[in-house]
């Protein structure tokens, strides 16, 4: 099995494609920091008792700083290291469970109305189309919104991170149902499914058992895609103060914390943030290019 | 004119070089049509590539020399060459509908040809590319020449394609399948038309083909191919009439006959492959013996026949106003057939005569507007009435034309042919589900090895096999086979016609068997049905119908469809 994948065409493209490379390379290191954050950070940025405000504002260590925070401190003493891989626990968190979420309803109706087609396929896709229309913020606005209406607040703050990824799902299902109802529409004339409806075969089990499998390519492609817009998105919100609170930093709240100080010499607790969600993010978008290519063998 | 000496044509790929062209010699004169005819992957096409400078990259010419008259076409710059192309060598590709480009008139495609490559004003240019159309035979040039492709028909889009080619006056074409996308009778106008041209016109034309019938009909010349090497060439009569190679012997027996009915084909020894060879004998209850004994013990024992009466199809067709209802297109116009049971019917038409559909609507895909079904003395319910669980679901199977789509991709050929079992609720037990699809790839002369691989890893042959071996696990009274053969080649079609005549005969199954090359049918069948724009236009028994057809439309197609010269 190992040594099929070894010799399997994917493989072997990667290993010939420094950019996909370099890219899986930071990849695996900000979901293996974020991962092991507990173990791997010196301090604990949730604790206040963990961290001194005397220690407020030190720069990175190649700029004089202390030796114990390599990246500096913040204004509250925070090590900027650990915050980061904690703040990179929590975006990846919040970014995989909206995915998730996104393609499980985005896929599973862009399934149905391509396979049903007529009415319910221009219905689903109406509704695609109107939350098409409706900016990510505003639909993640809107909700949150509802969601303090509706919930008590003491509640509403446990159910931050819920109310954010069910936000940030709403506003990237639509990637998916589009991409899976026209590969759909491709796979559902061929003869394979058509021999499956012959049979009689349970319109579930022609979905998922013979059509999935095989639109599973441009989805994989989107997923990877929607990944990193689904973690720009929380880092947009929380920036905006409408995602995650100060005392629970994802990387959003960190670079919306390190804007105060962008005039005031302070230039790390801004910058390191960023660079490391740009890094993230477009890591996650080159692998996601490398795997389109992949899949469409066309584009070689 | 044009010659070609040790021609070697390599691709560079992950394992080494891979060598797709080896040392090929050919040459075409000047008014000469010269055959080029191979199996798939023969190299047909990579020739025609190479000669006119257009090989798909990394594929490049490793050795070997290429003249047309004095020049030399290996040393030609990339400008030079592309002055050349279309200048003194032209190209015919196969299909019409995608070699024009349809946002164009077919002036402005003409005219910009002309142009490009000589200094001539816009009217002269267009006054050449009338009188060219109407020398290619399209009426009333001078009005048709402001259409756009899609208002001609197929054949005539062909024409147009030849027109193009012609414009600029070459030497030498390059018609690669010029009339595959075609029906018999386009085919033999597009075929005379290119005979008169290298005849007035004195050109060379370079025909690729893998149809036998077409070569015979007008090559003066042959070259035949096999995986990128020359195997046979010479003057065509001689070569069809009298082979010398094995291979092009074993090639022409394969080539089922018009004219009389064999029993069995010939096939040649090209497709064995490791898993197809003869191994090991298959262990026990996973032997071709267990697969018969299984599929005979079932509750039928023979196949039931089919019918249908007064049968109508209406698609809806185009909306010529947004207030008024689309136009309806009539597929089926109430059609009458039966199927004896435990025979073979062929049915025969052009595209588009409705054949498929008449497939769509046995097997509950499409729904008629009118008439009735049958199955041995019971109602078949039609698309919509016909539930999930309804018998006729196991008792109609199909084989479709394409063996590279109607196998999931995605699944392993055990789990494919397990499927019938479980869904039919005909062996509930998963390791004798496994042992029974091993048998019965013994029974359709694969090696049961192959129970564990994916679809990707079988020629399409054998993967016309599988099909086959899924549809019989559900132990069906009536197979439909949709053009099961003509998406292969003529060798691997002799091997997947012997298997269906073999199982027939075993198991009495009823067949209707659609296609629309007479000499299949006329190997395959015990009665046929013609079929015209959705009218039967003849039915009978194949030897009445091929000795002796009733209709002119019968007539015509028999008389078309070319045969080998014998």
């Amino acid at each position: 099995m190992l040594a099929r994948l070894i010799k399997s065409e994917p493989v072997y493209l990667f290993f010939r494609s420094p950019a996909a490379m370099l890219a899986a390379i930071v990849a695996i290191l900000v979901l293996g920091g974020a991962a092991f954050a507990p173990f791997l950070a010196s301090t604990d940025p949730y604790d206040l008792s963990s961290f001194s405000l005397m220690d407020g504002l030190l720069p990175p260590l190649w700029e004089g700083g202390d030796p114990r925070f390599l990246l500096g401190t913040d204004d509250q003493g925070r090590d900027m290291v650990s915050a980061i891989l904690f703040g990179a626990r929590l975006s990846l968190t919040i970014g995989l469970m909206a995915m998730a979420v996104a393609s499980v309803l985005g896929v599973g109706l862009g399934l149905a109305a391509g396979y049903f087609g007529g009415r319910f396929d221009a219905i689903v896709m109406r509704i695609a189309d109107i939350q098409l229309a409706l900016p990510a913020i505003l639909t993640a606005l809107l909700i949150d919104g509802i969601s303090r209406g509706v919930l008590p607040p003491a509640i509403h703050q446990d159910l931050r991170v819920a109310v954010l990824t069910l936000a940030i799902a709403l506003s990237l299902w639509v990637n998916f149902a589009r991409t899976a109802r026209a590969s759909v529409f491709v796979e559902r004339n061929k003869d394979y499914v058509q021999a499956a409806m012959i049979m009689g075969q349970h319109p579930l089990r022609v979905m998922l058992r013979h059509i999935l499998p095989n639109i599973m390519g441009p989805l994989l492609v989107i997923m990877t895609v929607d990944l990193a817009s689904a973690i720009l998105l929380e880092a947009t919100l929380s920036f905006l103060g409408i995602g995650l609170p100060a005392d629970s930093p994802s990387l959003g709240t960190l670079i919306r914390i390190g804007m105060q100080f962008l005039l005031s010499g302070e230039w790390w607790i801004l910058w390191v943030p960023t660079l490391f969600l740009v890094a993230l993010v477009v890591s996650i978008n080159v692998l996601g290019d490398f795997l389109r290519d992949v899949f469409n063998p066309r584009l070689r | 004119m044009l010659k070609i000496e040790n021609l070697t044509v390599k691709f560079p790929g992950r394992f080494g070089d891979f060598t797709a062209i080896d040392a090929v010699s050919l040459s075409v004169a000047a008014g000469e049509i010269h055959g080029l005819v191979g199996e798939s992957g023969a190299g047909k096409s990579t020739i025609g590539a190479a000669i006119i400078g257009l090989l798909q990259p990394p594929g490049f010419v490793a050795d070997g020399k290429m003249t047309l008259g004095e020049t030399d076409l290996r040393s030609l710059s990339p400008e030079e060459a592309h002055h050349l192309r279309g200048k003194r060598i032209s190209m015919i590709f196969q299909d019409p509908q995608t070699s024009l480009n349809p946002l164009m008139t077919i002036a402005d495609q003409l005219i910009e040809t002309i142009q490009a490559h000589e200094d001539v004003s816009t009217a002269e240019a267009r006054d050449r590319s009338v009188a060219l159309l109407e020398e290619i035979g399209i009426e009333n040039a001078a009005a048709r020449i402001k259409a756009y492709p899609h208002q001609f028909s197929g054949g005539m889009r062909q024409r147009v394609v030849i027109a193009l080619a012609l414009c600029t006056n070459p030497e030498l074409i390059i018609a690669d399948e010029p009339t595959t996308a075609l029906d018999v009778a386009v085919q033999s106008q597009v075929l005379d038309l290119i005979r008169r041209l290298a005849k007035t016109r004195d050109i060379g034309f370079l025909l690729i083909t893998h149809d036998i019938g077409v070569i015979g009909q007008i090559t003066d010349n042959v070259t035949v191919l096999r995986g990128g090497r020359l195997m046979e060439t010479g003057p065509t009569q001689k070569v069809l009439r009298t082979p010398e190679h094995a291979y092009t012997k074993s090639l022409m027996a394969a080539v089922p006959p018009l004219d009389r009915k064999l029993e069995r084909f010939l096939v040649p020894d090209s497709d064995i492959k490791v898993s197809d060879a003869p191994g090991l004998a298959a262990p026990a209850s996973r032997s071709a013996a267990d697969a018969e004994q299984w599929l005979t013990a079932g509750t039928r024992s023979v196949g039931e026949g089919l019918g249908m009466s007064g049968v109508t199809v209406r698609f809806s067709g185009n909306r010529t106003s947004l207030f008024s209802r689309p136009d309806a297109f009539i597929a089926l116009d109430d059609v009458s057939m039966s199927v004896r049971p435990g025979s073979v019917m062929g049915l025969v038409g052009e595209s588009g005569s409705g054949k498929s559909t008449i497939a769509k609507v046995l097997t509950g895909l499409v729904q008629p507007s009118a008439g009735h079904l049958s199955l041995g003395d019971a109602d078949l319910p039609p698309a919509r009435t016909r539930g999930r669980k309804d018998p006729s679901r196991r008792l109609i199977q199909m084989v479709f034309q394409d063996p590279y789509s109607s196998l999931n991709g995605r699944h392993r050929i055990g789990d494919i042919l397990a499927e019938p079992l479980w869904h039919y609720g005909l062996e509930a037990d998963a390791g004798k589900r496994r042992d029974l699809a091993a048998a019965i790839l013994d029974l359709v002369g694969l090696s049961a090895d192959a129970i564990d691989r994916f679809p990707h890893q079988f020629s399409g042959g054998q993967r016309q096999r599988i099909a086959v071996a899924r549809s019989l696990l559900a132990r069906p009274s009536v197979l439909i086979c949709d053009e099961p053969t003509s998406a292969l080649d003529v060798s691997i079609q002799a091997q997947v016609l012997n298997l269906l005549k073999d199982l027939q005969a075993r198991f009495g199954l009823t067949i209707l068997f659609i296609s629309h090359n007479l000499a299949v049918v006329r190997q395959m069948s015990d009665d046929v049905t013609v079929l015209k724009s959705g009218k039967i236009v003849e039915t009978g028994t194949s030897e009445d119908f091929f000795t002796n057809p009733q209709a002119d439309y019968s007539r015509e197609l028999l008389s078309l469809t070319p045969g080998m010269p014998v």
